[in-house]
């Protein structure tokens, strides 16, 4: 048990930290790494929860893949340094509005958790004799197969919009055809010509 | 209490320390002959001799190269991220060599055996396009930069098909656990009923450890040495051991999802009075041959054609499998 909490103060204590260092980071590629930071610990937070699936799916989906494209756009971005930090104050004022109703929600859904957990047992990460990955699968194709089945949806939605919104038409495109490329002999492809001395083509 | 302290905290820490150390120990010298064998590889291709200076049949060559290596002077660039550029091969190596804390070798010669070990792979081998990113980004340089966003969009692309091919796999299986993907294989090698997906994940390794053919990252005619450029000494040679323990990180996960492990390939006398760590050895080497073959014979694939064989031909097809395999399953009963 004393191992269980030295983990959990160590993973907790770099997680803030690393999440305070992704606001306050100079650089913004530097903010970027410290996020990847605090996805890491929180997946150590939930490997001690006994949640290693959600752990790992954690770290494949934020850390791999999220956390790519933001680094990929922040390290393209031509960044002027003095004019990040003059916009710091400027949008202080938003953001501190941002943050104050984040924390309200957050005490009262703790203030509402520890009731029910004040009155019933301490819920178990995972039903007896079952392993997370069956115990989530479970739940997720049974009881809220219509829920999962709509996120999937206005996920393909929102890929499409995506893909719409930055297709350029253009007036003569270029596409290339593989299968005719590969479909190419040397019979079509090349044409021997006898010019006759003096005349051109 | 003191007994209990022990008991419960030093020993297991000791055992779990020394039984990394045996494996990092092992890793580190498979690598190094690794590299002299793949040499030897391209030379007999060539109708060369490859290395043969160093030690009986040039057999010390790679332990002269890093030793030389070694003793070169690091040399950052004026205007590069030290930190960054220092943190990108550390964490290359870091990351191929920590994956090899959930492979087991033989039944329960593994240092953890994970529940999820296999999530615990692709988590960790889809981390492994930082260091080339950080290291692309920290160098402050042209080619470097261009490099590191082509292995990033390569990288990110076959990790999609690698995902579907393990899926497959574990459609069979029915658990996320590497000793049990191995077990599942005791009558057949998953190689032999869902061979389009062992190819495609061969075809997948290759693109995803930035091996030839898929060596654009790279391509020494167009980038130079793409994002390696800038890095000399120590820090070089510490991102291509790491490189290389991605290969052979790549060619352990082959022999587990499909060659059964450390099973042998008939079980009947002579075959399993080999010990499984054997069986496991000899797979890994002719899959690391294999990956040494085609770095040999295959001449590289352009960029636009590497991105259409990522998303418009392994995607479909492996999707298509998920599927097949998923109705096969279902409707044969065959689910554990």
């Amino acid at each position: 048990m004393t191992l269980t909490a030295l983990s959990f103060y160590l993973f907790a204590t770099v997680a803030v930290a690393s999440a305070f260092m992704v606001i306050s980071a100079r650089n913004p590629v530097y903010s970027v790494l410290f996020l990847i930071l605090t996805f890491f610990n929180s997946a150590g937070l939930f490997v001690l929860m006994g949640a290693e699936f959600l752990a790992m799916i954690l770290v494949v989906v934020y850390v791999g893949a999220v956390a790519v494209l933001f680094l990929f756009v922040v390290m393209m971005l031509d960044i002027d340094f003095a004019e990040l930090n003059e916009g710091f104050l400027q949008y202080m004022p938003i953001g501190a509005t941002v943050g104050f109703i984040l924390l309200l929600e957050l005490l009262l859904i703790f203030g509402a958790s520890t009731q029910m957990v004040s009155q019933s047992k301490l819920p178990q990460a995972t039903p007896e004799g079952m392993t997370n990955a069956e115990a989530i699968g479970r739940v997720l194709y049974t009881d809220y197969i219509y829920f999962f089945q709509a996120a999937g949806a206005v996920l393909l939605v929102a890929m499409i919009g995506a893909i719409v919104l930055t297709l350029v038409k253009s007036e003569n495109p270029r596409r290339q055809s593989i299968a005719e490329q590969n479909a190419r002999t040397r019979e079509d492809g090349v044409e021997l010509v006898d010019i006759e001395p003096g005349k051109g083509l | 209490m003191d007994n209990l302290v022990l008991d419960t905290y030093v020993w297991p820490a000791l055992m779990v320390a020394g039984h990394s150390l045996l494996i990092l120990v092992a890793l580190l010298l498979w690598l190094a002959f690794f590299m002299y064998a793949e040499r030897k590889v391209w030379g007999a291709v060539h109708l060369r001799r490859g290395p043969n200076v160093v030690g009986p049949f040039g057999l010390l060559q790679s332990f002269a190269d890093i030793l030389k290596y070694l003793f070169k002077e690091v040399i950052f660039p004026t205007s590069s991220n030290k930190a960054v550029f220092l943190l990108a091969p550390i964490i290359t190596l870091f990351l191929a060599l920590s994956a090899w804390a959930v492979i087991p070798v033989d039944e329960g010669w593994a240092v953890s055996d994970i529940n999820v070990g296999i999530l615990y792979i692709f988590a960790i081998s889809s981390l492994g396009v930082y260091g080339v990113i950080m290291g692309g980004w920290a160098s402050n340089s042209k080619y470097p930069f261009l490099g590191a966003l082509r292995s990033a969009a390569q990288m990110v692309s076959y990790e999609v098909s690698i995902g579907l091919v393990i899926i497959t796999v574990l459609l069979c299986v029915g658990s996320l656990n590497l000793t049990d993907i191995v077990m599942a294989q005791k009558t057949v090698w998953f190689a032999i009923p869902l061979f389009p997906m062992f190819v495609i994940f061969f075809v997948s390794a290759l693109a995803e450890t930035n091996r030839p053919p898929f060596d654009l990252p790279e391509a020494e005619s167009e980038l130079v040495a793409g994002f390696m450029t800038e890095y000399s000494s120590t820090p070089y040679v510490v991102f291509m051991i790491g490189e290389l323990a991605n290969i052979v990180l790549m060619c352990a996960m082959t022999t587990i999802l499909f060659l059964g492990g450390w099973l042998p390939p008939i079980d009947v006398a002579p075959f399993n009075w080999v010990p499984g760590v054997i069986w496991f050895i000899i797979k890994m080497t002719f899959m690391c041959f294999m990956f040494s073959m085609v770095k040999a014979i295959v001449p590289r694939y352009r960029y636009d054609q590497l991105m259409r064989l990522g998303w418009k031909v392994f995607l479909p097809i492996s999707l298509f499998w998920v599927v097949l395999t998923a109705g096969v399953i279902q409707y044969f009963g065959l689910a554990g």
